[in-house]
This record gives C-alpha cells, structure tokens and sequence, in this order.
C-alpha cells in the first residue's frame, strides 16, 4: 500500500523546467520554493487534499504534509490574518483565495494589517495573497473579478499578474522571496491555455517584480497592457501589422509599483498610446497610467492616451452580454486606428 | 458505518443513526394534512427532478456555468421553507433549490437562469438561483458566504420597523458558518431579537473541506449558546421533522422570542459541483447515504406505511411533475439569448443615470 501512495506523490510531483501551462508554471513555483526553503508554506481552502479549486496546490501536501499545507475554514480574514501573524515570526506564507472574488472578505487585513506593518512598526509582511483572477469564462459576478484597483490606492501591497507560464514561475518565486506582502493574481482564463504552453529552464530562476516586458517592438503606437489582455493586444497588433501599423506591446507584469520607465520609454518612441485592461475603465489603472503620461511626458505626445478596457458594470455570465462587457480584439482595432489616424 | 455520527440529542428528538440501521422513515407526529403531506412530496421529488434536469442539459452543454447538486439533502430545504407563511421571507444557498421552489418560483425560471437566456429572472446577468422576488419573500443569495445573514437581519429589521409580522430563515452550510459575516449577522439579530430562523446545514463537506476543519464544536447548533438563542438539532433526512422544528421556530420567532438557530444533519452525496471527483471521499461512504438515508426514499416509505399514499398515486405525482418540467425546458429553451448591449442596463436607475454603454474612442 505505501508503495501505491509513494508511487501517486511521485507523480504528483511536478518536472523542473520542461513544458509547462501557466498553472503548471506557477505550481512548480511554489513547490521548488518549499523545497528550498522550510519557512514557506500554503494556505487556503481546499489547497490540501483537493489540491485548490484549479489544482494549483496539487499534490503539495503528499509532498510537504498538512503542518505546510493547511485547509482552513472558510475565513478569509483568519488566512490573511493568520498569514500576517506567521510572516512576523519569519514564515513565509503562501495564502490562497479560491476566487479573487473573495479577497474582500480579506479587503480589511489585507488594506490595513498587510500594507501598513512596515510603514508603522518597520515589521514587513513577507507573504503571497494569490488566486485566480478574470472573466471572459461566463462565471457570473462573483467569480470574475479584476481586483487591482481596489488594492492599488493602498500604499504599501505590491501587485503582479503574470501572461506567460515563463513568468508566472518567475514572479511567484519572486513574490515568495519579496519581503513585502505581494497580491498575485493569475487569469483563470490562461492557467490552461494551450497557446501559452512553453518550456521552461530546468535552473532556478527569478522574474523580478517592479520590471515591464515588451512583448512586441513597434515603432507607431503603444498598448500598454497586462494578463490576460496582453494576448489581445499581441492578436490585434498582428492584424494592424497587415495594415501596415507597427504596434509595441507593453506587458506591465507588476501593476504596484508600476515600471514608470519601461512605460515612458515607450511613449517617447510611438508617442501615441493605447492603455488596455480587463477590469471596468472608470477607476481603473488606465486613468493612473494616463495620468502618469500626461505629467510626464506630454510633449511627446502626438494624440489623447485612450483607454480601452470593460464597461462600468459588474461582470454579466451571459456569453452575448460578457462578450459585450469585456474589450475584444475589435474594439482595440478600431481604437487602434483612430488613434494611427489622429 | 463507520463514518456514521454520533446521536445527538436535542428536545427530546434524537437524529435516527446507527450501525445498522432498520429502513428508515420519517416521524410521525405532525401536523400535516394528507394533503399537504401530498404537496411535500410534490416539491421534494420535483427539487430531485429539476436538478436531474439540470445536469441533462449541462451534459448538452446548454447550461453555461457549473450545476451543483442537493442530492442526498433536498428533504432540508424543501422541509423547512414548507413551514414558513406566506408573508415570511426566506433566502437559499446553491443547495437549496428546493426552498426556491416551496416559494413559488416556476421551474422554468430556473432552467432560463442556468441557460443564460433573456427570459431568466436576471436576464442572463447572473446564475443559478442568484436572482429574487421580493413579492414572494424570495431574496437571492450572492456567492460570497455569510453575507446574506446580516441581510435577512435586516429583512426582519425593516419588517419590525413597519410592524409586519415577518419571520425571515436563512440558509447556511457547514463551511459558511465560518465566516466573520455569518458571525456579525446572527450576533445582531440575537441582542435584537429579530425573528431570524437559521438552518445550518450539516452535510459533511464544504467543498472539499470536512466539517471537522470548519469547526471544532461536534454540533452546529452548540453555536447557539454563544449567540444566547435557542438551537435545535433535526434529523435533515426526515422532511417531517425539518417542517416540525421549523414551524415550532417560526411559532417561537414571531411571537418574540428572537432568533433561532436549527441544525440539519444530512449529506451532500454529489461532489461540490459536477466537475468534482469527489476523491477526498472515504470509499463507501455515499454508497453507504444512498443506500440507507435517502430523502426521497424514507418519505416514500413513510407516505405507503401510514397509507397516505399509494405507489401508484406517487407515481402519478411524479409523472405530472415530468409534464410540467418538460414543458418548462422548452419554454426556456426557447428563450432567445440576451442582446449583447444589455449588459449595459440597470447599474443604476437609468432614468437618472444613463446605462453604461461602451464608448466609442477619440470619436467626436
Ligand atoms: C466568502 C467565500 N469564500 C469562499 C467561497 C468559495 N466557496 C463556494 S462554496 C464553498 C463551500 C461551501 O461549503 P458549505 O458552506 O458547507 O455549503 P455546501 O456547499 O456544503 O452546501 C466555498 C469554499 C465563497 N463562496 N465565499
Ligand atoms: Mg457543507
């Protein structure tokens, strides 16, 4: 019999590198790091014997056992809080929200314990609050929330979301080594995205936070994008490119701190700019990228930053109405043109 | 079994487990008419049906998001929501379809919900049973859980205010009671004494999660003494004794008494939702419910045993309800999907606030 469970944890054991998915990625993530570091350890519910509601945590507590792998009840504010409390007795915690929909019951730990510990008492929080994040997967409005915005007016909480599986391992070992809490949120919509299936290196390796990926060189306009719409702004530039536009793609990857330079950088080389995102466009990180362009680099300018991104209204489940909510290819063509055209 | 609970003993009543267990049936000592012993049975085999239904259609990929299932506990909705009056107010979680359709509301709308079709209640905006009907006591649950505790405290808040006599019962699960908000909302409605019944649904799992990691007390309803209200502990197989308990609570809540807490001790026999392997389940386990505590099957047994009804009479009522849930798929069925710019309606009063279409960039 043991032989059996030996056997299932064995294959339950992610490669080192290889092809990989993006959930794949970010589970070979956070096991390498447990391995390499005792003071880490997953939090959530159902992470353990279910493996997490995508199975991002699968086969972690064979491997680690359930001292590092602990189911909790359904309390989000008591994992966040807990994970706090941990990470000042130097335990690295690696906090899981089923749904990023749910991190509001988080909203006050996370807001007013988390992103204020450093700043009051110089105690910093060295923990990862992740789940998945995202519509575009007829979840309804409860399951398919872009959360940035509420956390990006809190000083004091970094924010990541990685679009490629490359990154996704890359980012969460960075966020797990980062000595500030770290939300990290991964597009449902990608973790099992054939098209974003690579290999990875089989040596441990780091993407670090705080740092912009230019996807695509152009030289006539910019979009300025992140998660899951980056793979919209990389389709829609392949199809101006028949039109003879040369758009760059700019994949933000940490969205708090924002990569001012990699954003600016770009602006001075098309001077017309396109900020794109999932989350509802009033409020949204596309006016504070806008603005961020505007007081630093008007003069280079040549036509109004336009945001692109989902209508001011919760996310419907209907697929014609979701289609309808959520910025498509089309939408960032037209926008595209009119800003080439200006 | 060995997975079987403890008895557990409350009034006098004790939950009907054991090792080997005769064939079970319901309690007797009711109040119910035959005939509205009839209609229990019509609601209970017509929530089984529904869901039946459902995971026909999702198989044909027609119901767009997941379908969860109360197999094994339908007798705890449709049981306790039977006892409420008309006026009362009541507000399911996922599991209780069946106290969804006690209320009045029509298959079809639920079918229409599931499909994402125009003519749910929600216009395909949201899912499943996500939606309401304020003139039928019906308040829709959100995902997140706990929350709609302190909401149905302040259903029967605003009722006191306007001097109605509302009872309002909530549903929570296993899981859900560990939240902070399941917690602040029933600590209200206690010092208040507002008339909230709360049925606790015992049933094993939350997700994958067993009830020994959500809380460390051995009943739910020990909780109850730490909010100063009564508890109550109903066998939730037994769809008697679940309308019992819950119109002695209505009785006790709308004559004063304040808020109540009931637990109902019962089983989810199908996976979180119906892509779950169910792999955290010991072997046997749901054999072993499906077999032996069935719902459906100890009422069946009941209604025969004290000659309420035959099998025939049962089997004609079941028929009708296959009529009536035929008829409601194709209805829902042909329901056209939404129009795509609908999805810009009704954030706000849009006589006031224009609907939130999509803005044409740089036009002007
Ligand atoms: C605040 C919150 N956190 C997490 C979830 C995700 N979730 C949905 S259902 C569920 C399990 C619910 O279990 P229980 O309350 O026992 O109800 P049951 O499914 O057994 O009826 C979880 C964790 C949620 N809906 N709300
Ligand atoms: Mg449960």
């Amino acid at each position: 019999m043991s032989t059996a469970t030996k056997k299932d944890s064995k294959q339950n054991r992610p490669a080192r590198g290889g092809q990989a998915t993006m959930v794949e990625a970010i589970r070979q993530g956070i096991w390498e790091e447990m391995e390499r570091d005792p003071a880490v350890f997953v939090i959530g519910e159902d992470v353990g014997a279910y493996g997490g509601a995508f199975k991002v945590t699968d086969g972690l507590i064979d491997e680690f056992g359930a001292s590092r792998v602990i189911d909790t009840p359904i309390s989000e504010a008591a994992i966040v809080g807990a994970a706090c409390g941990a990470a000042l007795m130097g335990m690295k915690p690696v906090a899981e929200f089923q749904f990023i929909d749910f991190i509001s019951a988080g909203f006050d730990m996370l807001t007013n314990y988390a992103a204020k510990c450093r700043y009051r008492w110089g105690a910093g929080i060295q923990a990862v609050f992740r789940g998945p994040c995202g519509s575009g997967v007829h979840a309804g409005p409860f399951h398919s929330l872009n959360a940035e915005s509420f956390f990006m007016n809190t000083a004091g909480l970094k924010i990541v979301e990685p679009s490629t599986a490359y990154d996704a391992k890359g980012l969460i070992k960075a966020a797990i080594r980062d000595p500030d809490p770290v939300l990290f949120f991964e597009h449902k919509k990608l973790y099992r995205l054939p098209r974003l299936r690579e290999e990875l290196p089989e040596e441990d390796y780091i993407v670090p936070i705080g740092k912009a990926s230019t996807r695509r060189e152009g030289r006539d306009l910019s979009i300025i994008t992140f998660g899951a719409m980056t793979l919209t702004a990389l389709d829609a530039a392949e199809e101006l490119e028949k039109e003879g536009l040369d758009v760059e793609v700019i994949d933000l990857r940490t969205l708090a701190p924002l990569d001012k330079q990699a954003i600016l950088d770009s602006v001075k080389k098309t001077s017309k700019v396109m900020v794109l995102h999932e989350a509802s466009r009033t409020g949204g990180i596309g006016g504070e990228i806008a603005a961020l362009i505007a007081e630093e680099a008007f003069e280079w300018l040549d036509a109004p930053v336009v945001r692109v991104a989902s209508i001011d209204t919760p996310v419907p489940y209907s697929p014609p109405l979701e289609e309808y909510y959520l910025p498509q290819t089309k939408d960032v063509l037209e926008a595209a043109r009119r800003l080439a055209a200006y | 079994m060995k997975r079987q609970r403890k008895q557990a003993k409350d009034n006098g009543q004790s939950v009907a487990v054991s090792d080997a267990p005769e064939k079970l049936s319901c309690t007797s000592e009711t109040k119910l008419t035959h005939e509205q012993m009839l209609e229990l049975y019509r609601y209970l085999k017509l929530t089984r049906l529904v869901e039946e239904r459902l995971v026909n259609l999702y198989r044909q990929t027609k119901v767009v998001g997941g379908v969860f299932r109360s197999l094994g506990q339908e007798a705890t909705a449709v049981g306790t929501a039977y006892a409420l009056r008309p006026q009362d107010f009541v507000t399911p979680l996922i599991r209780d379809l069946g106290a969804v359709l006690v209320k009045g509301i029509r298959p079809r709308e639920i079918f229409a919900q599931y499909m994402a079709k125009a003519w749910g209640p929600s216009g395909g905006r949201d899912l499943n049973i996500h939606f309401g009907n304020l003139e039928k006591g019906f308040i829709g649950p959100i995902s997140h859980l706990g929350d709609m505790i302190p909401v149905m405290t302040g259903i029967v808040l605003g009722a006191r205010m306007q001097k109605k006599d509302i009872v309002a019962l909530a549903y929570i699960g296993d899981g859900g009671m560990s939240t902070g908000a399941f917690h602040e909302g029933l600590n209200f409605a206690a010092v208040q004494k507002l008339p909230l019944i709360v049925v606790a649904e015992y049933n094993h799992y939350a997700y994958s999660t067993p009830t020994r990691l959500q809380t460390a007390v051995e009943n739910l309803a020990d909780k109850a003494a730490g909010y100063g209200i009564p508890g109550h502990i109903v066998d939730g197989n037994d769809i008697i004794a679940c309308y019992e308990v819950t119109r002695a609570a209505v009785e006790y809540a709308s004559g004063g008494g304040g808020a109540v807490l009931i637990e109902a001790k019962t089983y989810r026999r199908k996976g979180h939702a119906e892509h779950d392997d169910q792999r955290y389940v010991p072997e046997g386990e749901i054999e072993w419910w499906e077999k032996n505590n069935d719902p459906i099957d100890r009422y069946e047994r009941f209604l025969a045993g004290h000659g309420i009804a035959t099998r025939e009479k049962m089997d004609a009522i079941t028929a009708d309800i296959q009529r009536e849930i035929d008829e409601d798929v194709a209805w829902a069925e042909s329901s056209p999907m939404p129009d795509a710019e609908q999805a810009a309606y009704g954030v706000f009063d849009n006589s006031i606030v224009l609907p939130a279409f999509r803005p044409k960039v740089l036009e002007r």
